[in-house]
């Protein structure tokens, strides 16, 4: 078992140097020299760049340069934001907590319903049910979510009137971050309402944001069912005469969840790429919407630090996703 | 007993067909494959003679009618059918056009990605040592990274437009190409005829364009296949996000975007575009997944 970790951490750690080299250099390929972006539109005098170039190393060989960016990187710093001068680190950290809880609901409701959805697909096999959960799922994978949020807006909160439009929470509620989840703190706030202000902002974009994991989860639950379902020990469940939903639900199931728990792990990637989106349609103060502002404003420091902070998440979590499906399933450990 | 045998001998001539004509048989009976390489059909026919169905040129600016509402609708007019935009630009002529740039863009980034993709896993495959752990390290490294998020970073990094947007699309998708390909040459370079063809003396050029190549296509149709619908999601989300087609492109996901701001007063602005998207993802991946089963031997039966 610890070999097998070994294994899986030592590809890690090119991956990870990989990543770093591609967020140094895809910075450099940006037209223009750093200090003259960084001075943006006003110009530069010649004596101020001379010295900002040596302030910044910028002088020093390439390879110099990016021996300064790991060391600094594996530092916990990522560079200033050329705008608000604040950490990139600070900022990401402030703003993690938002998408996290967004992400984190996304999932729930994605598994909440996606599993039983491709349950009864695979138990109700050819009927008019599983016809049904398949073509929803279809459309869901094929769903272009920045659009699905628009509509959910134009249903829910424009002709309905039930949902807010945008933000995590009513202008007129303060809540002190404690857990970074707002759901948690403002239920923890004794401001009448709060909570209910906030799960009411949550909602939309939470089956924004789960609707592509929401179709993949039930695609890959109902084919990993009809395989379980043919099996030989279910067949035995079945003559010893247990019931359809012990039969299911025990013998079947378990045996069927662990594919799908790898494609749990793997959609958190596909998270992270609509919540940039899904931020953005509802103005969701996370790291999402803080990146594609960060592209308007030309703060590539910011670019530069959330694409690999991401990177190094999603990659984290897939080690994770890794080792637990290592731990439940023992022939994987054994083959290299 | 003879007369038996016989006819079993005539079934099994009967049952060997020509690989075109079997592959037909398996993708007719999928009648959601069928359905998608309709639609297909269709929106690459609107695409092909947009300038005669459109009823008006795609940027052409009525100021008299804004946001006028669909035909059917209250203050709806038949001149504009689906309505117009803020600019007062008829909706349907531009949705027509749209259809042009989404197949292009669906088309050119699986083009690129199937050219690059093919040269560098059928290399890895075949050459493999330093030269395969490099390449198929970087991949891992592309396929770590939310996609659209390194897709956004290239753009940005690019500067916004059209032809970057699809660049780094295609960048983004590389690695599926990649690594299907790989897998496909390191399983065929180890079959008998590779070995023979090598043995009377092939070179490696040919071995592997005109040996082994000619065998990994069927994995990269399917994927290239559902490639175009990623590649279309993906490219109008950029420029949804301002960084795909520059306004006053009709490109859908650009039209998305400039009609966000009228969510409030004028659906249809929102709705169509986005519907145009999600039939022509749709139908793609129906198509797809039709190639998929029509050429996977394993769910044959």
């Amino acid at each position: 078992m610890l070999r097998f970790i070994f294994t899986r951490l030592s590809l890690v750690i090119p991956t990870f140097f990989g990543m770093t080299l591609l967020a140094f250099f895809l910075i450099r390929l940006v037209p223009g020299d750093p200090i003259e972006t960084l001075a943006g539109e006003r110009g530069i005098d010649a004596v101020r760049h001379a010295t900002l170039l040596k302030e910044y190393g910028l002088d020093q060989p390439i390879l110099t340069q990016y021996g300064i960016y790991i060391s600094k990187v594996l530092h916990g710093d990522l560079g200033k934001s050329i705008i608000t001068q604040e950490k990139v680190m600070t900022e990401f950290l402030a703003l993690f907590p938002a998408t996290i809880e967004l992400a984190l609901c996304a999932m729930v409701f994605a598994l909440l319903i996606g599993i039983p959805a491709g349950i009864l697909a695979a138990v109700k096999r050819n009927s008019f049910l599983d016809h049904g959960v398949m073509g929803v799922s279809l459309a869901g994978y094929s769903m272009p979510i920045f659009w699905w949020g628009l509509l959910l807006i134009l249903l829910f909160s424009v002709k309905l009137d039930l949902t807010p439009v945008s933000g995590r929470i009513s202008v007129q509620y303060f809540i002190e971050p404690t857990t970074g989840f707002l759901l948690i703190d403002s239920a923890m706030s004794d401001q009448k309402g709060a909570f209910i202000s906030s799960l009411s902002h949550l909602i939309l974009p939470t089956v924004v944001l789960g609707t592509n994991p929401l179709a993949v989860i039930a695609r890959m639950t109902r084919s990993a069912m009809l395989e379980v379902l043919g099996e030989d020990y279910v067949r035995t469940a079945r003559a010893k005469g247990l019931s359809q939903l012990r039969v299911v639900s025990v013998h079947a199931l378990r045996n069927a969840m662990i594919p799908v728990v790898t494609v749990i792990g793997l959609q958190i990637g596909v998270l992270f790429t609509g919540a940039i989106l899904t931020e953005t349609i509802f103005s969701w103060p996370g790291v999402g919407k803080w990146l594609i502002e960060a592209i308007s404003r030309r703060d590539y420091p910011v670019l530069q630090g959330g694409m690999l902070l991401l990177g190094v998440i999603v990659m984290s979590v897939n080690l994770l996703v890794d080792i637990t499906y290592g731990i439940i399933n023992p022939r994987i450990r054994h083959t290299p | 007993m003879s007369a038996l045998h016989s006819t079993a001998v005539i079934q099994n001539q009967a049952k060997v067909e020509k690989p075109i004509k079997e592959f037909w048989r398996y993708f007719r009976a999928n009648r959601g494959a069928v359905f998608g390489l309709c639609i297909v059909l269709f929106v690459v026919a609107v695409a092909v003679f947009a300038p005669w169905l459109a009823p008006y040129p795609p940027n052409l600016t009525d100021n008299t009618v804004f946001l006028s509402p669909p035909a059917w609708q209250a203050g709806g007019s038949s001149a504009h059918w689906l309505g117009t935009d803020a600019i007062g630009r008829d909706l349907l002529s531009r949705l027509i056009f749209g259809a042009r740039l989404s197949l292009v863009i669906g088309l050119a980034v699986v083009v690129i990605s199937v050219i690059l993709g093919t040269v560098l896993g059928l290399l890895a495959g075949y050459v493999r040592g330093i030269f395969e752990i490099a390449v198929m390290r970087m991949m891992d490294i592309i396929l770590t990274l939310p996609s659209l998020l390194l897709a956004i970073v290239i753009v940005a990094i690019l500067g916004p437009g059209l032809m970057n947007a699809m660049l780094a699309v295609a960048i983004v998708v590389l690695p599926h190409y990649v690594r299907i390909t790989r897998a496909a040459v390191i399983t065929e370079t180890s079959r008998d005829y590779v070995t023979a063809a090598r043995m009377t003396g092939a070179s490696h050029w040919r071995l592997m364009v005109s040996e082994i190549l000619p065998n990994c296509m069927a994995p990269l149709i399917v994927q290239a296949s559902l490639g175009i619908s990623t590649a279309i999601l993906d490219a109008a989300a950029l420029g949804f996000l301002g960084l795909g087609a520059q306004p006053p492109s009709p490109e859908w996901g650009t039209m998305l975007a400039d009609a966000r701001e009228f969510v409030l007063r004028a659906w249809w602005v929102v709705t169509f575009p986005g519907l145009a998207i999600l039939v022509t993802v749709l139908a793609f991946n129906l198509l797809g997944d039709g190639l998929r089963d029509a050429f996977d031997p394993k769910l044959k039966r």
